[in-house]
């Protein structure tokens, strides 16, 4: 009884929430109106910097406030809390700070609001592969805030003893040196190369760095699914081979990136793949690294030349619920503006995405792997953009993670790829 | 009173047994100490990782070198709120465990003592809502709270941490009440008690154990909630510890800050197990103390 | 209460059901539903209704459709029970018995281990011995530890080189799919949890008068005769009310195989997290309708459990119906023993 009058209470109290039709906000461009306080999902740093440059913007801005909406650490929590709350039309986030992987998703949902290029002044100024990622069916739907690509960091020491002066540009060249510094008693116990080779995001940015680099693609131009090629197989079977023959260590089908770097740390690694972050920690003389100094990064090598890295980074957006669009735009604009991109490096060492600052005098000397990461992030390629992305990288993590742990062949592997994709991509 | 002489039984019959055999005596102290080793190694571990330095995370030395306190200090930076999330936990599961013990208890005794139609349907109908997946719970209930405006409110994480612990707590209590025998009440009541006294004074102070085992594991069951906690606050100064320790992040965002997180483990788990164990003397002692009269 | 000031009028020896019957009338009924609609009121109002709400949403589905300008065409459409039946279909019904058999295999593991382990510490932290406090203290750490913390934990401690492999002297890939995986969940755990059986069964052991284990020595009773014969069915109620929690709890084992292990593994994948799954790529109505299916299979287990074994959870309401009498019964055994060794007791006290 008491269960049946409570029911009927909330059935008046909802009535008006769960009807899914309703029209979205945000669908059509120019719609950038309202000023006012607003609001920035996304996770913190520890350095405080993202609060400081709230604050800049707070001074100069009284009456239109930016609050930070702290979201986990995680960035799977980060997006369920603003998918659940953009199905639920609310306003609480107004400006998002989104992974660059999410933007068709959110796109598509139309969670998020379409930016006239003409409101964000500096667009032309971007890495225009930075760009790229905000970008769903051509239409602009956020500003790169900050980027990432792929480095290899490689042990500087040990290669010159082995006679070796530069770092490798081919997997060849690259096993070759493993071989040679193999010879030195102090290789030891040391495996070739890892990555990224857990069933995680990771492995996603690892398998496509691998096919990209070795000139396959896993979503064509188009959109169109396209992975069962030869090139796709022989970057995928650079992979299995290297766990097949050691040149992987075995440990490396757990590693994310802490544990991969935590291997490179200990002297346990030649070669690492992995993002910028690294080297400040890697170059830390407290003794935590015991490696620091006997390093150096390159760009990543691939099957005949040069690699291509993977592009990482994140983007602001506008919730296509949101309150005061214009002060959001405003806000992004101030957030992405060169000024304020340099302190963020200089804080976070986080990788910029104006082009300009990758050449800047005073960051190339604290930061020596920007000129390597300039050549990784120019070269680099986006993961699949895709609706659906989540299954579609599920499906990538699956078909990579059996071919890597040795449970089906790696040509197998990539036809189930093909089929599984084709049907989640339906363009 | 009853709860003392058992421990003098208790103590008695321990003499005796040590009379008996050394492999009696030894036994249990052994059986002790690998429980004790069990529960306790895990933890040793947080505690170790919590005190090492950040950048020493990855270390598998069994005592931290050098030994640091920059995790805690991390902990309570000023830019995390943690001390305040702290106070929002406590003043949550605090009314939880206040709410579901006085609902609950009116529950289980009514369901122990009186005799209706449908009791076993309404037991069914309690534990049923345990059944269903929590996490397939967050969306609905999200839903929910955003319409009758309950988004960055204590309640919305009060109310539903008070359902997910009152089948438990129903449950429980009531087999703890139908174990007691209704002549208790039935002296009491014939020495002139009304059945509200009769309970308070009989069946309470004899049922103590399992009020406070509710009372214990409800607190506990709160003090860890987090999906709730998650999603229905976007505010800081509302969200719980739990939610905070999420958000730690490390110095660029790849990194995970481990320590910080192990510290602060520490810290909500700690002054948990103290205040456990300093109210469980006061409360086992007053409610027993209380029967006696 | 006062409906139940009668009782005080009943002969303290009379057989307990005699005069029940006419005894309580109407009235009771709407007492017990006064005294009850707190309850129920609170779990209507943030369980039933999203249950409900659920299982609406289990009939629809919606955001699978891409319209010319590639937005998601918005609304849901009634599609009956296909979100049920696609589960069932090709490879997602071999995920899903897969799933189901992980959460069967986790549940029946892990609640096994947990009650030995549970009751184990119940029957140390019973003891009196000096020093008390602080085993009691340190069985309780683990299962105050917050999950997401403990998760976290033990996440690092089976790291590749992490200590667990280097206090084993092994190299065991504990993240990978295999029995290891396995392994790593079920050890983290029942670690976590068997405490909360023992705190549970504790409860029940300190309502054991002492007079009782008194009576059992002086006859000569063994140590392992006392346990079976005298504390485990005293202790029953407690115990099963704890592990009937802990099934429910662990058929819906989520955090630790989805955070210790990972999301997509085949040797941890359970029924949860299927549903978290596609919940997570907004597919709600195929996620309402795992979580419906994992609901009624919870719901069978916990029916089968107290139909099997529970004649002493529900045990009164029970022994009126017929053909429940024969349980009933076997429970009123023991009561006896109760009343007569707490009536003692109580009188020594006053």
């Amino acid at each position: 009884m008491a269960v049946a009058s409570s029911l009927a209470l909330l059935a008046t109290a909802c009535g008006s929430g769960d009807d899914g039709s309703s029209s979205g906000g945000g669908s059509s461009a120019g719609a950038l109106e309202g000023r006012g306080p607003i609001t920035l999902a996304g996770g913190k740093d520890t350095s405080g910097n993202l609060q400081n440059q709230l604050n800049a913007w707070n001074a100069q801005h009284p009456n239109e406030k930016v609050e930070l909406k702290e979201l986990p650490e995680d960035a799977d929590a980060q997006r369920q809390q603003m998918v659940q709350n953009a199905q639920n039309k609310s306003d609480a986030f107004s400006v998002l700070n989104m992974d660059v992987v999410w933007t068709s998703e959110f796109a598509a949902n139309q969670w998020i609001t379409q930016i006239p290029e003409d409101k964000v002044p500096d667009l032309g100024k971007l890495i225009p592969a930075t760009v790229d990622t905000a970008k769903y069916r051509d239409k602009l739907y956020g500003v790169p805030i900050t980027s990432d690509g792929g480095l290899l960091y490689y042990r500087k020491d040990l290669l010159t003893k082995a006679g070796i002066a530069e770092a490798p540009k081919t997997w060849d060249e690259m096993l070759a040196d493993c071989q040679k510094v193999a010879a030195l008693p102090e290789a030891k116990g040391m495996s070739c190369y890892a990555g990224q080779f857990e069933k995680y995001e990771g492995l996603t940015v690892n398998f496509s760095e691998a096919v990209n680099s070795a000139g396959g693609v896993i979503v064509d131009k188009d959109g169109k699914p396209n992975v069962n090629t030869p090139e796709a197989l022989a970057g995928l079977q650079e992979l299995t081979n290297g766990f097949k023959t050691g040149a992987i260590p075995k440990a490396a089908i757990t590693y994310k990136e802490e544990e991969s770097r935590r291997a490179f740390q200990e002297g346990k690694l030649l070669f690492l793949r992995n993002w910028p972050y690294v080297y400040a920690k890697a170059e830390a003389t407290d003794g935590s690294s015991k490696v620091a100094g006997k390093f150096a990064v390159a760009p990543l090598p691939g099957k005949t030349g040069p690699g291509v890295s993977s592009l990482g980074g994140h983007d602001y957006a506008i919730s296509a619920f949101a309150k005061n669009k214009a002060t959001a735009i405003d806000f992004i604009n101030f957030m992405a503006s060169e000024a304020r991109q340099k302190a963020n490096i200089e804080k976070t060492s986080q990788a910029p995405t104006w082009a300009s600052l990758y050449d800047d005098p005073t960051l190339t000397k604290q930061f020596p792997y920007l000129a390597p990461l300039k050549a990784s992030i120019l070269a680099a390629q986006p993961r699949p953009k895709v609706v659906k992305y989540g299954d579609v990288t599920a499906a990538i993590q699956q078909a990579a993670y059996d071919a890597l742990s040795g449970k089906t062949q790696p040509q197998q592997a990539l036809s189930d790829l093909q089929t599984k994709l084709q049907s989640l991509i339906t363009q | 009173m009853a709860t003392a002489t058992a421990q003098v039984r208790a103590d008695a019959a321990k003499v005796r047994a040590a009379e008996v055999s050394p492999m009696r005596r030894w036994a249990p102290l052994i059986g002790v100490g690998l429980i004790v080793l069990y529960c306790l190694a895990p933890f040793y571990w947080m505690v170790v990782s919590a005190f090492r330095r950040p950048a020493d995370q990855f270390s598998n030395a069994l005592i931290p070198r050098p030994f640091s306190l920059q995790n805690f200090k991390d902990v309570f930076s000023a830019n995390n709120g943690f001390q305040r999330g702290l106070l929002n936990s406590l003043i949550v599961a605090g009314s939880v465990t206040i709410l579901t013990l006085v609902i609950g208890m009116i529950a289980a005794y009514t369901l122990a003592r009186l005799d209706f139609r449908g009791k076993n349907l309404v037991l069914a109908i309690i534990i049923t809502t345990s059944m269903f997946p929590g996490i397939s719970l967050v969306v609905p209930l999200l839903k929910l709270f955003i319409n009758i405006h309950w988004i960055n409110t204590y309640q919305a994480m009060i109310v539903p941490s008070l359902s997910f612990a009152l089948p438990l707590a129903v449950w429980n209590l009531t087999a703890f009440f139908r174990q007691m025998p209704q002549e208790l009440e039935q002296a009491a009541m014939v020495d002139g008690c009304t059945p509200a006294q009769a309970f308070r004074k009989v069946i309470l102070p004899l049922a103590a154990p399992g009020v406070f085992t509710t009372a214990i594991i409800t607190f506990i069951a709160a003090w860890n909630e987090f999906l709730i906690a998650l999603s229905m606050t976007n505010k800081k100064s509302i969200q719980t510890a739990n939610v905070i320790i999420s958000q730690f992040t490390g110095t660029t965002g790849r990194d995970q800050p481990f320590g910080s997180q192990m510290a602060a483990g520490v810290v909500v788990t700690i002054p948990l197990v103290i205040a456990v164990l300093l109210f469980q003397r006061r409360i086992v002692a007053g409610l027993t103390a209380g029967g006696v009269k | 209460m006062t409906a139940t000031a009668p009782v005080a009028e009943r002969p303290a020896k009379e057989p307990k059901q005699s005069k029940r019957p006419q005894r309580f009338n109407e009235g009771t009924g709407r007492l017990a539903a006064i005294l009850l609609s707190p309850t129920l009121l609170v779990l209507g109002l943030v369980v039933v209704f999203p249950i409900i709400m659920a299982l609406r949403e289990s009939l629809f589905t919606s955001g699978t459709k891409l319209d010319a300008n590639g937005f998601i065409v918005k609304g849901s459409t009634f599609v009956g029970l296909q979100n049920y039946t696609d589960i069932f279909k090709g490879d997602t019904g071999h995920r899903f018995w897969n799933a189901a058999f992980n959460t069967t295999f986790f549940t029946v593991v892990c609640v096994v281990l947990e009650t030995i382990l549970g009751v184990a510490m119940a029957l140390i932290m019973h003891k009196a011995f000096k020093g008390r406090g602080v085993v009691r203290a340190s069985i309780l750490v683990p299962w105050a530890i917050p999950t997401v913390v403990s998760a976290l934990l033990w996440k690092w401690i089976f790291q590749a080189d992490g200590i667990a492999n280097t206090l084993l002297g092994t190299q065991i890939l504990w993240s990978t799919e295999g029995w290891q995986s396995k392994a790593s969940v079920i050890i983290a755990d029942t670690w976590k949890t068997a405490p909360f059986i023992g705190l549970l069964v504790l409860a029940g052991l300190q309502t054991i008068p002492a007079e009782v284990y008194e009576a059992a020595k002086v006859d000569g009773a063994s140590v392992w005769k006392t346990f079976t014969r005298i504390t485990l069915p005293l202790v029953k109620p407690a115990l099963l009310v704890a592990v009937l929690f802990r099934i429910l709890d662990t058929l819906r084992i989520f955090d630790l195989p989805f955070v210790l292990v990972g999301a997509h593994k085949d040797s941890v994948e359970t029924l949860s997290m299927l549903a978290y799954d596609e919940a997570f790529n907004t597919r709600y109505g195929p996620a309402a309708a795992y979580a419906t299916l994992l609901f009624i299979y919870v719901a069978v287990v916990a029916y089968a459990f107290v139909k099997i074994l529970g004649a002493d959870v529900i045990g009164e309401a029970r022994a009126k119906k017929p053909g429940g009498g024969g349980k009933a019964k076997k429970r009123r055994a023991t009561a006896p023993e109760i009343s007569a060794a707490a009536a003692t007791n109580t009188g020594m006290g006053a």
